[in-house]
């Protein structure tokens, strides 16, 4: 800490009375102003592309770390979930940044909805989800499909482990971008598949009821 | 050597299937947040995960490269890091670090990388110990199980990494430590 100068420009210090900033606040920003690079850079350029396999191998690996320190089937898709949180949060913040004045804070259920199922899902995976249903019978549930999800594609689940769905994982991401739009809700990945479809994937978003 | 680098090209352009990076930027940060918190900030642990995840994940590229390409068996260790960086990296990552810093028996190299596509927008925390996190060590563990799927038992450690600080290259050094006899693979009983 000792090489760290503390900068105060007189002019930032009106009348040197109240002092602006606090001496550690300066110290990290002089931290930050080191590190800098990062902050420079356009958040706007895109950053290209990688293999398939790389992505599918991490979540193998993730997947079977996590798997080693879960109690159960239901204990695995949860952490599965928290690991896609924390992820969720942070696609939020860099799409809306990217859209800079555009953007605009969803406060209808239908608004947030279609917006995850196209700007957050082209954002990761180059194509919107293939479709947005509500349920007939319970009006706080939506369901957002995806018949192909990357994330499971070469996940190929065991007989005795038959109701885990590593979309959870994505379930995590949907259920941190509502939370953070102020939309509360419990999203879980159920596995629908179809002949056509084998890895479909229904994410079941629910809402809290208001009464 | 031009050779090698264009079946890195032909095979990332033709034969790979491609996703967005970012989606592996995020995932790869969201993993490295979770070690962090169940290692409880032990930097040390975590590049040692970090590292054997790795591994897991080059014995298993190994056979994607070699199935997809075609290369020949490399004749001396010079081949091996034109192939893993012009190659590997390449058909992998979109990548292509330099190959530098030659030892003089020719049994150590360095991997110096301009852009790392799983360190975008990251950036290490200010408490003090931070700076002991390899974030991307991953690469470490690959190239290490990768090579040993060849009969190359190699040392892959991360020297500097422009995520601690920028004015550093991102450099990874790789040490052969020497080449395997070929095993008769344990039977089936």
């Amino acid at each position: 800490m000792a090489d760290r100068t503390p900068i105060v420009h007189s002019s930032t210090v009106p009348g040197g009375v109240t002092q602006l900033r606090s001496a550690s606040s300066q110290a990290s920003l002089v931290e930050s102003a080191r590190k800098g690079a990062i902050y420079e850079r356009s958040l706007q350029r895109k950053r290209g592309e990688v293999s398939e396999s790389v992505m599918a191998l991490v979540i193998c690996e993730a997947v079977q770390y996590l798997q080693k320190q879960a109690k159960g089937i239901a204990d695995l898709e949860d952490r599965l979930n928290r690991l896609g949180y924390h992820m969720g949060q942070r696609v939020l913040e860099l799409i809306t940044l990217r859209e800079g004045k555009s953007a605009k804070r969803e406060t209808k259920v239908l608004g947030i909805l279609q917006f995850i199922h196209t700007m957050v899902w082209r954002t990761l995976f180059g194509r919107p989800a293939d479709a947005l249903e509500r349920s007939t019978e319970d009006t706080n549930q939506y369901m957002i499909i995806d018949n192909d999800p990357l994330i499971t594609r070469f996940i190929s689940v065991p007989k005795d482990m038959a109701q885990l769905n590593c979309a959870a994982f994505a379930a995590g991401i949907i259920e941190a971008v509502l939370d953070a739009s102020l939309f509360t809700a419990k999203v879980t990945a159920h596995t629908m598949g179809t002949p056509q479809t084998p890895d479909k994937t229904v994410y079941l978003v629910q809402f809290e009821s208001l009464r | 050597m031009s050779k090698v680098r264009s079946v890195g090209e032909e095979v990332w352009k033709h034969k790979t299937d491609k996703i967005n990076s970012e989606l592996l930027t995020l995932t790869y940060g969201s993993i490295v947040a979770q070690l962090v918190a169940d290692f409880d900030h032990d930097y040390a642990k975590v590049n040692k995960q970090l590292d054997k995840m790795g591994y897991n994940i080059g014995l298993r590229l190994i056979e994607e490269l070699l199935a997809k390409t075609g290369l020949p068996r490399c004749q001396n260790f010079r081949d091996t890091a034109e192939a893993v960086a012009k190659v590997g990296f390449k058909m992998f990552m979109n990548i292509t670090p330099t190959i530098s810093n030659w030892s003089v028996d020719s049994k150590q190299f360095s991997l110096v990388f301009t852009e790392n596509p799983l360190a975008e927008f990251v950036e290490l925390p200010d408490k003090p110990n931070a700076r002991d996190l390899w974030y991307s060590n991953i690469y470490a563990g690959v190239i290490r199980g990768a090579l040993e799927m060849v009969q190359l038992q190699v040392e892959a450690e991360f020297v500097s990494d422009a995520v601690q600080d920028p004015s550093l290259p991102t450099e990874i050094r790789v040490r052969l430590v020497k080449v395997l006899e070929d095993e008769i693979p344990p039977g089936e009983d």
